[in-house]
């Protein structure tokens, strides 16, 4: 968990006693509402610097950037941004060594000692498909650097080509389950469940019924896509989280709005969902989804009336 | 007059499928010229009429100067770079999960070749009337005088959707790609709408994250004099993953809807609260 310094979740301890008292604290307690489950014990050291060193995705320049800065820690959020190094790294040509040169401020032996660090950083960074490869903080202590704490986000679509073991410790259940069917799914507090295709026309519905006063409990976000199927899943996985009403919001692209009103029927059925379900589909055959689904579901055509009617019900 | 795919003639790779069959009939409906698909191995097949061959290389034979990616994330980047090399000057990716990594490899070849890329994770674009490259549903575009430019795929068609019904056609349709890598920006595409004598008004539909708006927004201010309404979608979504310190020290703030709303406002952009709210706003104005 990033932050969890500032969270209280570091403790300091020179005696056996003191690392009791500091052990039971954190795992008697939560970080930020989250329950500790792991500790990890370290030696202190006699840090006589700080740094901070990344490598991050830049999506405005399209390019890996390089960030670096002298006074790394905790703090580096709130560092003036022109005391923070950043270099534009070519993806075909790598890092130059002029670039380290010119614009890394440092002294020499330590700046010496930095720069092969850096290119294993921007290696590990470019070989393993990352989001993100930060160090921080980075540490001097007794002249050698020393990464205190890392953090890597490795790009989730490419992760067909690697074998890592990827743990995921901060999902739900349901959560995992979604992602077994690349169904993405998001869970808030309120009563409403969302199925919609798309990220954007995800968030759209959002705010549409924030509107009307409605509270968007959990979201699945279909993608790209109008699969039949996935509409299946989607509600089997909402079933499982009780909500109060189901609002479905599709815009139809490859698949005829027919034929998802089936599979709509067809899961309201087999899955005995029991709650309303309020049905917005657009599309091609958009008027026969309707004549099929108009027994089983509440069913409109636009995105305003689908959001006030769910609202009304979910109150 | 369209922008960026005026007299296309289309090579369609990953052709062969059925995602290939669909739309191949679905743009050749809309009048786009589809004069040639690429499936490794399928030489000598024809889909709905067209002929299927090997290579880029030999699809170059039937005319072809545009390159829709219909292919696979694992294997897009191969073909790609297979059209890039060929000469092709124009690719439309609508392939989603290409790692980002190859993205920003495709973007910068792209570059490199003076080619335009569309993409990846793009629905394409269209230009009713004219030609369509891409899968945006034919029934909901109209030909008129409004340019839509958008990051979404569905929620472009639901606001296209939402303008056609309401009397407002469209110059060009243009979905960008929801990846966070991407070759065609907000940027260009409002500076191709801006040249366009056909187009009077421009729809630009953003999202959280990102500072793509924000730049849209600061170039809108220098360089667009024509009208432009915004809607920016999930104001009231909870703020995405977090990209470690790095993420916070490049953004500074920005990324978050207010923070495009603001810079929209600041560059005398109207702004839409809601899709359905855009025709009333472009009615309103009278300009069209």
């Amino acid at each position: 968990m990033g932050g969890r310094g500032k969270a209280g979740g570091i403790h300091f301890a020179t005696t056996h006693r003191e690392a009791q008292q500091a052990i039971k604290k954190l795992l008697d307690g939560t970080l930020r509402g989250q329950k500790v489950k792991k500790l990890l014990v370290e030696q202190k050291l006699d840090i006589q610097n700080e740094y901070y060193l990344g490598i991050l995705l830049d999506r405005e320049n399209r390019c890996p950037l390089l960030l670096f800065s002298p006074s790394g820690g905790i703090t580096i959020e709130e560092t003036p941004e022109d005391k923070i190094t950043m270099i534009k790294i070519n993806p075909f040509l790598g890092i130059q060594s002029h670039q380290l040169r010119n614009h890394i401020v440092l002294d020499k032996d330590h700046k010496k000692k930095l720069i092969p660090l850096i290119y294993n950083l921007y290696r590990l960074f470019r070989e393993n498909d990352c989001e993100l490869a930060e160090i921080n903080p980075l540490a001097l202590v007794n002249g050698e650097l020393i990464a205190i704490d890392s953090k890597v986000i490795i790009d989730d679509a490419s992760l067909y080509r690697h074998d890592f073991s990827v743990s995921d410790e901060e999902s739900t259940d349901l959560e995992k389950k979604a992602q077994e069917k690349n169904i993405s799914f998001m869970q808030l507090e309120g009563s409403i469940g969302v199925i919609a295709n798309g990220a954007g026309l995800t968030m759209a519905t959002l705010d549409a019924l924030n509107k009307y006063g409605g509270k968007g409990g959990i979201f699945l976000d279909l993608g790209g896509t109008d699969n039949p199927d996935k509409v299946k899943e989607a509600f089997i996985l909402l079933k499982k989280a009780h909500p109060k009403v189901i609002l479905l919001n599709l815009f139809g692209g490859v698949t005829k709005c027919d034929t998802i009103a089936k599979a709509v029927k067809s899961v309201i059925c087999s899955e005995g969902i029991s709650f309303p379900v309020v049905v917005r589909i657009k599309g091609m055959n958009e008027e026969d989804a309707i004549r099929i689904l108009k027994d089983y579901v509440i069913t409109t055509t636009t995105l305003t009336d689908a959001a006030q009617k769910t609202c009304k019900i979910g109150e | 007059m369209s922008i960026f795919i005026d007299e296309a003639r289309v090579v369609v790779q990953g052709a062969t499928g059925h995602q290939g069959r669909f739309h191949i009939k679905a743009m050749q409906d809309f009048g786009t010229e589809i004069v040639a698909g690429v499936t490794p191995g399928k030489e000598g097949k024809k889909v709905q009429g067209v002929p299927i061959y090997n290579t880029v290389h030999q699809a170059l034979q039937e005319g072809a100067n545009a390159s829709l990616i219909l292919v696979p994330a694992p294997f897009a980047k191969d073909a790609i770079i297979e059209s890039l090399d060929a000469g092709i000057k124009t690719i439309i990716v609508i392939t989603e999960n290409i790692p980002c990594h190859d993205a920003m490899d495709i973007f910068h070849y792209s570059i490199y070749k003076g080619a335009r890329l569309i993409g990846p994770n793009s629905p394409g674009i269209a230009s009713p009337g004219k030609t369509k490259i891409g899968i945006l549903p034919n029934n909901i575009l109209r030909e008129g005088s409004v340019g839509v430019v958008s990051r979404s795929g569905t929620l472009t068609y639901e606001i296209v959707n939402e303008l056609s019904e309401n009397g407002i056609g469209q110059t060009t349709c243009i979905g960008l790609g929801e990846d966070s890598i991407i070759g065609t920006t907000f940027i260009d595409a409002l500076n191709a709408f801006e040249r366009d004598s056909d187009t009077r008004a421009i729809v630009l539909i953003g999202e959280i994250g990102g500072t793509a708006e924000e730049q849209a927004a600061k170039y809108i201010t220098t360089h667009v004099e024509k009208p432009v309404y915004v809607y920016i979608a999930g104001r009231t979504a909870p703020s995405g993953k977090r990209m470690g310190h790095a993420g916070a020290i490049i953004s500074r703030g920005k990324g978050t809807a207010r923070s495009k709303i603001q810079a929209f406002e600041a560059a005398q952009a109207k702004i839409a609260y809601f899709p359905n709210e855009i025709p009333e706003l472009i009615k309103q104005d009278g300009i069209l």
